[in-house]
């Protein structure tokens, strides 16, 4: 008799309904499973921008003549730069570059009005923070077209002259950091928050699960530890493996991608312990939330899709909309790429990558805090 | 209150939502006892030895353990006692040795290393040390487990279902082990479904759906059930014990290898009952009960039946 070894409809039949009542009754495995392709709709259809406008940037202004304002007023209205600040010195201007303060700063030397009107062609400095090209490659290649036609305005009566056919100012260019745009520069540092994120977050994500799964957390339970001492204990060993990670991409980034590195490694080492936290943290959060290893690996994955995409990594920051910059704010690893690109290609010190440092503490501190509330320690 | 009570408790009380699988059990058990507890699958021993360390917290009840109070000292409660799990809660992933340095880690112990060889060495794991606990026989496991659970030398300890498994002699060594310590004034509640075990524990708690219907010796629990119990010899034993089975007064028909129980709890209804088949080619004589026929018939006790300490 084979009959016994045919397939049977049944069988099949209960296998499907029991996966279905399971699939039910697992509703956080069903709300991410929704939930990630809506996020990603949302997010690919909305937040991506790569023609970023209105991206801040800096006045240092020399002279107030009718010429230099309506300059200032045709680089406004071109809608790409936004004038947040003034600045009153070249080194403010850096300043405020370095800190990521704004991604431009525009300067119109003295005497800028006389010399247009003389038609002896006055400069206008660009200095753009190209750290990352996509963010600044359209605004500087719009920004003659709209200075030349603003200006063109006024060359009439006796300017008239001046309207011929070589633009009546000089715009010059200053990419700094990245001058010659590779994306590569961006991207390679880049990675390293990208990579931590992923593995960090997961690593931690299944450590509480894993033990409730295996059975051994109810031995874990009847000993007599306390949550900090446990959550801690599985923190602390993966911080080393944060920074094998990190130790390879540098030696990848410098070796294949020959990125440049400015600044201080050991500034980078330093603070990159708090980013590892921060995420060995919201791991070990997920995984007292988590019923089971699957839902805590979904939990990761849905902490990742929003860090990768909003944190301006994959997509300039400033071309998101208000909305999605908001959120990335939240996220570490927006915070971490800044710092990672700052001291990497801008060469930042300590003071210029402590704006960026506090928001992971502070994530770090709630993401353990939370943990710890979380942990139960009984198995109700 | 009782000083000398190394387990003391009043009215534990646990639900799962509608189930309520521990009843307002009380239970005393004086230092240096051996308590056996026994129930069928199901019928709350796991649930009541978790409340006592501290691994759930009773929905009512109150007591001591080891003179620390149940509900509020419960991380005072679990450095001084072991808890033996039902089910192997150990890392499969790391060795015999690494297991038990763990566990002796976390009860911060001052001698670990020497504490670790002993245990190793009473296991007569020595040679195996650095083997995976995952890749052990199940039965090693079980004592991995006992030995991993008394090694910061608790006053008490609750093992659950601790020799499931294990071969006879080891059970043995470790019946006896048990007796030693016990005289040392060592206190055991130990969950069980092995009669032979059962008897040999000072004390025995019966409980059937979250209830407490028996407490008491061995000898106490089997007088206390009234059951009398007939042997019976002789051919086609197999269609005789269809045939006793039903009848008014029997209430228990087990064969034996080559006799047959009859038991019931109305001596004379049982007399009655067997007055036909009392005839060659079969030979009757009445033998004692044995616990497990006490714990057959408590089993049968219908639902609500009256507890009693
Ligand atoms: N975490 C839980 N959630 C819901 N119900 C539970 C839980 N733990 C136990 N139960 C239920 O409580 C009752 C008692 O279970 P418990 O494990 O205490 O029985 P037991 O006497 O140890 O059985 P066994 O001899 O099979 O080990 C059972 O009906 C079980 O289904
Ligand atoms: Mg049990």
């Amino acid at each position: 008799m084979n009959a016994r070894y045919e397939f049977s409809f049944e069988r099949f039949r209960a296998m499907v309904v029991k996966e279905f009542i399971q699939m039910r009754r697992d509703r956080v495995t069903l709300a991410i499973m929704i939930g990630i392709p809506l996020i990603q709709m949302i997010i690919f259809g909305f937040a991506i921008n790569s023609d970023p406008k209105h991206l801040p940037a800096a006045l240092l202004q020399a002279d107030y003549g009718p010429q230099a304002r309506s300059l200032v007023q045709a680089i406004q209205n071109s809608g790409y730069l936004n004038f947040v600040m003034k600045v009153h010195s070249e080194k403010q201007g850096r300043d405020v570059l370095a800190r990521n303060r704004v991604q431009f700063v525009v300067t119109i030397p003295e005497n800028f009005s006389r010399d247009f009107v003389r038609g002896d062609r006055p400069a206008i400095l660009v200095e753009a923070d190209a750290t990352d090209p996509a963010a600044t490659g359209n605004a500087l290649g719009s920004l003659a077209g709209s200075i030349n036609s603003a200006l063109g305005h006024d060359l009439t009566g006796p300017l008239a002259f001046l309207a011929r056919s070589e633009s009546p100012v000089d715009l010059r260019i200053h990419p700094l950091y990245n001058p010659e745009a590779i994306t590569q520069y961006n991207i390679v540092p880049g990675l390293m928050g990208v990579v931590l994120t992923m593995t960090m977050v997961m690593i931690t994500g299944l450590a509480i699960t894993r033990e409730r799964e295996r059975g051994t957390m109810e031995n874990l339970l009847s000993m007599p530890t306390r949550p900090f001492e446990v959550l801690l204990g599985k923190i602390v060993p993966y911080i080393l493996v944060g920074y094998v990670q990190i130790g390879l991409i540098l030696v990848v980034s410098r070796l294949l991608f020959r990125v440049p590195m400015v600044g201080s490694l050991s500034l980078l080492l330093a603070v990159a312990i708090i980013f590892i936290v921060a995420n060995l943290a919201m791991g070990i959060t997920f995984s007292t939330v988590a019923q089971n290893q699957l839902q805590a690996v979904q939990m990761a994955f849905f902490f990742f899709l929003p860090s990768l995409l909003l944190s301006g990594f994959m997509f300039p920051f400033r071309g998101m909309p208000r909305w999605a910059q908001a959120i990335g704010e939240l996220l570490p690893l927006t915070h971490f790429l800044r710092i990672v690109r700052g001291i990497l290609l801008k060469g930042n010190g300590f003071e210029d990558v402590a704006v960026d440092l506090w928001p992971i503490v502070l994530f770090a501190a709630l993401a353990v805090a939370l943990g710890v509330k979380r942990y139960r320690r009984t198995l109700d | 209150m009782n000083d000398d009570c190394a387990i003391d408790v009043r009215g534990m009380t646990k639900r799962f939502g509608g189930l309520t699988a521990v009843d307002r059990i009380d239970l005393q058990v004086r230092a240096g006892q051996i308590c056996g507890f026994l129930g069928p699958n199901g019928s709350g021993k796991t649930t009541f030895i978790r409340m006592l360390c501290g691994l759930l917290r009773p929905d009512s009840g109150s007591g001591t353990c080891l003179g620390l109070d149940v509900v509020t000292q419960s991380a005072a409660i679990k450095r001084q006692v072991g808890y033996m799990t039902q089910r192997f809660s150990f890392y499969d992933d790391l060795s015999i040795a690494e297991n038990l340095d763990f566990v002796a880690r976390m009860y911060c112990m001052q001698n670990r290393r020497a504490a670790v060889d002993e245990s190793i060495e009473r296991l007569g794991l020595t040679g195996r040390r650095n083997q995976l606990a995952g890749e052990l026989s199940g039965g090693w496991k079980q004592r991995l487990a006992l030995a991993a659970c008394m090694i910061h030398k608790p006053r008490l300890l609750l093992l659950d279902e601790p020799t499931a498994g294990v071969d006879p002699r080891a059970r043995r060594e470790f019946w006896e082990e048990i007796h030693r310590l016990a005289a040392e004034g060592l206190t055991f509640l130990i969950a069980t479904h092995y009669m032979d075990e059962a008897e040999r524990c000072h004390r025995l708690a019966f409980i059937l759906s979250g209830i407490l219907l028996v407490h008491g010796s061995p000898a106490e629990v089997i007088g206390r059930s009234g059951l009398t119990t007939w042997a019976v010899a002789g051919p086609d034993l197999a269609g005789l014990a269809g045939q006793l089975q039903g009848r008014p007064g029997i209430e228990q028909v087990v064969a034996f290898g080559t006799t047959l129980h009859v038991s019931g709890a109305d001596a004379g209804a049982l007399e009655q009952a067997i007055a036909s088949f009392r005839a060659a080619p079969y030979e009757w004589h009445r033998t004692a009960s044995g616990l497990e026929d006490v714990f057959i018939q408590l089993m049968e006790t219908p639902n609500g039946g009256t507890p009693c300490s």
